[in-house]
């Protein structure tokens, strides 16, 4: 395997070298876009043709009601590589906004990034840094925060040091139909209400699918339905900046629900990630200190519903020394950790009699996959197989459904 | 005044004009104000004008300063404020002062220059007496104008061409490759950035809701100070008095003011707020554009919305590898420095507006973090 891949990168280096050095990028079309882009009035479509175009800083976009349109994500390429200035490629302050079929290439810090907007379509985009995983790739791929009502369809997110697609701070949203790969988180649904993750493929990131919260935000979040979703071989080594909320995820996350409430998990094919299916945790595991919380936030992920998932090969190899350990400790040199993990944080101020009312649980129902309790409030001193004590079942949540003209799509 | 000696004062202005070439061809400066068009060069505003090696204000112009005021890239800045005549802005305690519709608010940023016209110092102290500046030894950049139209305020970038005569407007920002001069001799190339009007916006809409362009130094804290443009005067009081500040304003010594961020005679903590209140807080507050993020760089922030032991959200790469936005009494474990102290575009803060890395402001928060009591408590369940 090693010298395959030093006869590859030798292969690389020639052919670099035989290139003879890279023409001057053009940047002639970069003053034309961003003047269109502020000459714009509501209701106008921006084409913009099939080619490479060059840019060296930010694009910007504040006009409401406006769509971009390229000629498709592998024909119309917008380039940062030589980007000197400005924190992503495109920014847009502003609501019914589409874009589609074209790509933004080797942005310095984030691609797409929507903000404050309603009524989103982001479909058929593919962010890339094209040099694959490397911690200085930018954060974010497609990146709607403080949002309404948004669709993110078809699109292609790769090589993200955060994470390809996320969605922060937004209510009223749908993911379906994307595809994220070799990020570090695949898909992220943040500090979020309502949102409906389906028919993605998440694959070779080192965590597929995570639904968060965040402490100190002006929302928490509440209400993701991750389903029909194909979370496949998500192992790639954590190349997150350090201190960021995704660089603590471990390699071989399948999806991770932490400290998010009414979470539902259901119809996923959830194969070979080599620390588990699925982990469920609170904001204590995640590394944050105490002191930096508001009061008012909650750390506990609860109504939690996993079910009719098909989960395999997962946790054979799980990253980190004390996963390690653990698997050998309890389930031998060749066995797995179960499908799915908990740290075990129930926050005893809900508790009654002595257990969660059972709106608040976290449930399983699912064909074969047991839930390991991680026993992290007691030090991790005794882990325990603890799938009979989850055997439940919470209330179904409704379905997204988009308002206006996006109920359409 | 008699009807003899307003002859006598035109006839004295008129022989004066005669000695000067070309001079019949040139109108006075006056401010003009422009509702609907967009004028594409900077002379139509009539606020200032290049002219013989000096940059002049019009008449009825006033140029202001703040106590600490933004760092862009260590260029000079010479700010103007013109009101219609007869008119005056409204006092208010913490936002942006009310003006009236015709304002034209000016800035512009220049440098004084090294062997080169493209090495720019870093030291460099110009500014105008009189209503005027000489341009010797200065390179003139950009003129940014904020103007007041009924609809709100509307940002417009003008560019000052090679020969320093005229600055045309530049909607889609513009790139200066300069080279600076740091007062130990130290040199760095850079880029300097002309915003493009969206850009403008990512400062100026400081309610990321409602998106309206607001001016951001003229604020009763960044303007309650002496000024050399009054002699002898806190610049607020000097405004009561030149009828430019109404509304329920009494004096300078009772409002809000934040300090000089250079002076060392003010506590660390009151020079290292008003620094971060003036570069971050117009993004950095609970309705700004980086509300996103849940830090709160407002001079009445505390606790986790300051950054206190809070981690980051979504900073990518401008975490840096540190674990939370400041913590107490460790400056090197703190993001907040590190964002000051990279220039890479996905890291550094602001986001815009910055090349270089302001090495003096960096070490005043440095010294501010240092500064602290605590720490932050490990991770867990507390």
């Amino acid at each position: 395997m090693r010298s395959i891949r030093l006869l590859a990168g030798a292969l690389a280096l020639a052919a670099c070298g035989e290139k003879g050095g890279e023409q001057a990028a053009d940047f002639s079309y970069q003053e034309t876009l961003q003047t269109q882009l502020l000459d714009a009035r509501p209701g106008d479509v921006i084409e913009i043709s099939a080619g490479t175009f060059h840019f060296d800083r930010s694009l910007s976009l504040a006009v409401d009601g406006v769509t971009i349109r390229g000629q498709g994500m592998d024909k119309t390429i917008l380039s940062f590589r030589n980007q000197i200035a400005g924190a992503e490629g495109l920014l847009v302050t502003a609501s019914d906004f589409v874009i589609e079929d074209l790509a933004i290439e080797d942005t310095k810090g984030d691609a797409l990034k929507v903000t404050k907007g309603d009524n989103i379509v982001i479909r058929r985009v593919r962010t890339e840094w094209t040099g694959g995983p490397k911690t200085e790739n930018g954060a974010y791929g497609i990146y709607p925060v403080q949002t309404t009502n948004v669709l993110l369809e078809g699109n292609v997110a790769i090589g993200a040091s955060d994470a390809g697609i996320y969605v922060g701070q937004s209510r009223n949203v749908i993911v379906r139909g994307n595809r994220a790969e070799r990020n570090v988180a695949g898909i992220e649904i943040e500090n979020t209400f309502d949102a409906d993750v389906y028919d993605n493929v998440a694959t070779e990131n080192t965590g597929g699918v995570l639904v968060f919260n965040m402490p100190n935000l002006s929302q928490p979040g509440a209400r993701t339905r991750v389903f029909r979703n194909r979370i496949i071989d998500n192992n790639t080594k954590n190349f997150g900046h350090p201190g960021t909320a995704v660089a603590n995820v471990p390699a071989g996350s399948g999806i991770i629900i932490n400290a998010n409430d009414q979470v539902e998990i259901f119809d996923n094919d959830i194969e070979g990630n080599g620390t588990a299916s699925i982990i469920i945790a609170s904001v204590f595991s995640s590394g944050l200190s105490q002191d930096g919380m508001t009061e008012d936030f909650d750390p506990y992920p609860e109504s939690i519903f996993i079910y009719g998932n098909r989960m395999s090969g997962g946790g054979k190899k799980p990253d980190g020394l004390d996963l390690q350990a653990l698997k050998v400790a309890k389930f031998g040199p060749l066995g797995a950790l179960p499908d799915i993990l908990w740290d075990g944080y129930v926050d005893p101020a809900k508790m009654e009699n002595g257990a969660l009312p059972d709106s608040l649980r976290i449930c399983v129902r699912n064909d074969g996959a047991a839930l390991l309790n991680l026993d992290a409030p007691n030090g991790f001193r005794n882990p325990q197989i603890a799938t009979g004590a989850h055997d439940c079942a919470l209330e179904k949540l409704p379905a997204v459904s988009l308002d206006g003209r996006l109920a359409e799509l | 005044m008699t009807a003899a000696f307003r002859r006598g004062w035109f006839f004295v202005a008129f022989a004066f004009c005669a000695l000067q070439a070309g001079c019949s061809d040139e109108r006075a400066l006056a401010p003009i104000f422009h509702e609907e068009d967009n004028p594409e060069t900077l002379s139509e505003w009539g606020v200032l004008r290049a002219k013989d090696g000096v940059l002049e204000l019009a008449a009825g112009t006033t140029p202001y300063d703040l106590a600490t005021p933004l760092f862009s890239d260590y260029a000079l800045k010479l700010r103007t404020v013109w009101t219609p005549t007869g008119t005056a802005a409204t006092y208010d305690e913490m936002e942006a002062f009310d003006f009236p519709v015709g304002t034209i608010v000016t800035k512009t940023f220049y440098y004084e220059t090294g062997e080169s016209r493209d090495v720019v110092r870093a030291d460099g102290t110009r500014t105008a007496t009189d209503g005027a500046m000489s341009l010797s030894g200065v390179r003139l950049l950009e003129t940014r104008i904020l103007a007041r139209r009924e609809q709100g305020w509307a940002a417009f970038a003008y560019v000052w061409n090679e020969a320093q005569t005229q600055a045309r407007l530049k909607r889609a920002g513009d790139v200066i490759p300069l080279t600076l001069e740091r007062p130990d001799g130290r040199r760095e190339d850079f880029a300097y950035l002309v915003p493009n009007a969206n850009q403008c916006a990512g400062c100026h809409a400081t309610n990321a809701e409602t998106r309206a362009i607001q001016p951001i130094g003229l604020k009763a804290r960044h303007l309650n100070k002496p000024s050399a443009f009054h002699p002898g005067f806190n610049q607020l009081d000097a405004w009561r008095l030149k009828g430019l500040l109404a509304g329920d304003f009494k004096s300078a010594a009772a409002a809000p003011r934040n300090a000089d961020w250079t002076d060392t005679d003010e506590p660390l903590a009151a020079r290292a707020r008003a620094y971060l209140d003036v570069n971050c807080s117009h993004c950095h507050s609970p309705v700004g554009p980086a509300g996103t993020s849940g830090l709160d760089l407002e001079p009445g922030a505390d606790g986790p919305a300051l950054g206190l032991c809070k981690a980051p959200i979504a900073a990518g790469s401008g975490s840096g590898g540190r674990p939370y936005g400041i913590v107490p009494g460790a400056p090197g474990e703190s993001i907040l420095l590190f964002r000051m102290e990279t220039k890479d575009p996905a890291a550094m803060m602001p986001e815009l507006g910055r090349a270089v890395v302001h090495e003096e402001g960096a070490a005043l928060i440095r010294n501010w973090i240092a500064g602290m009591e605590g720490g932050c408590a490990p991770a867990g369940a507390g």
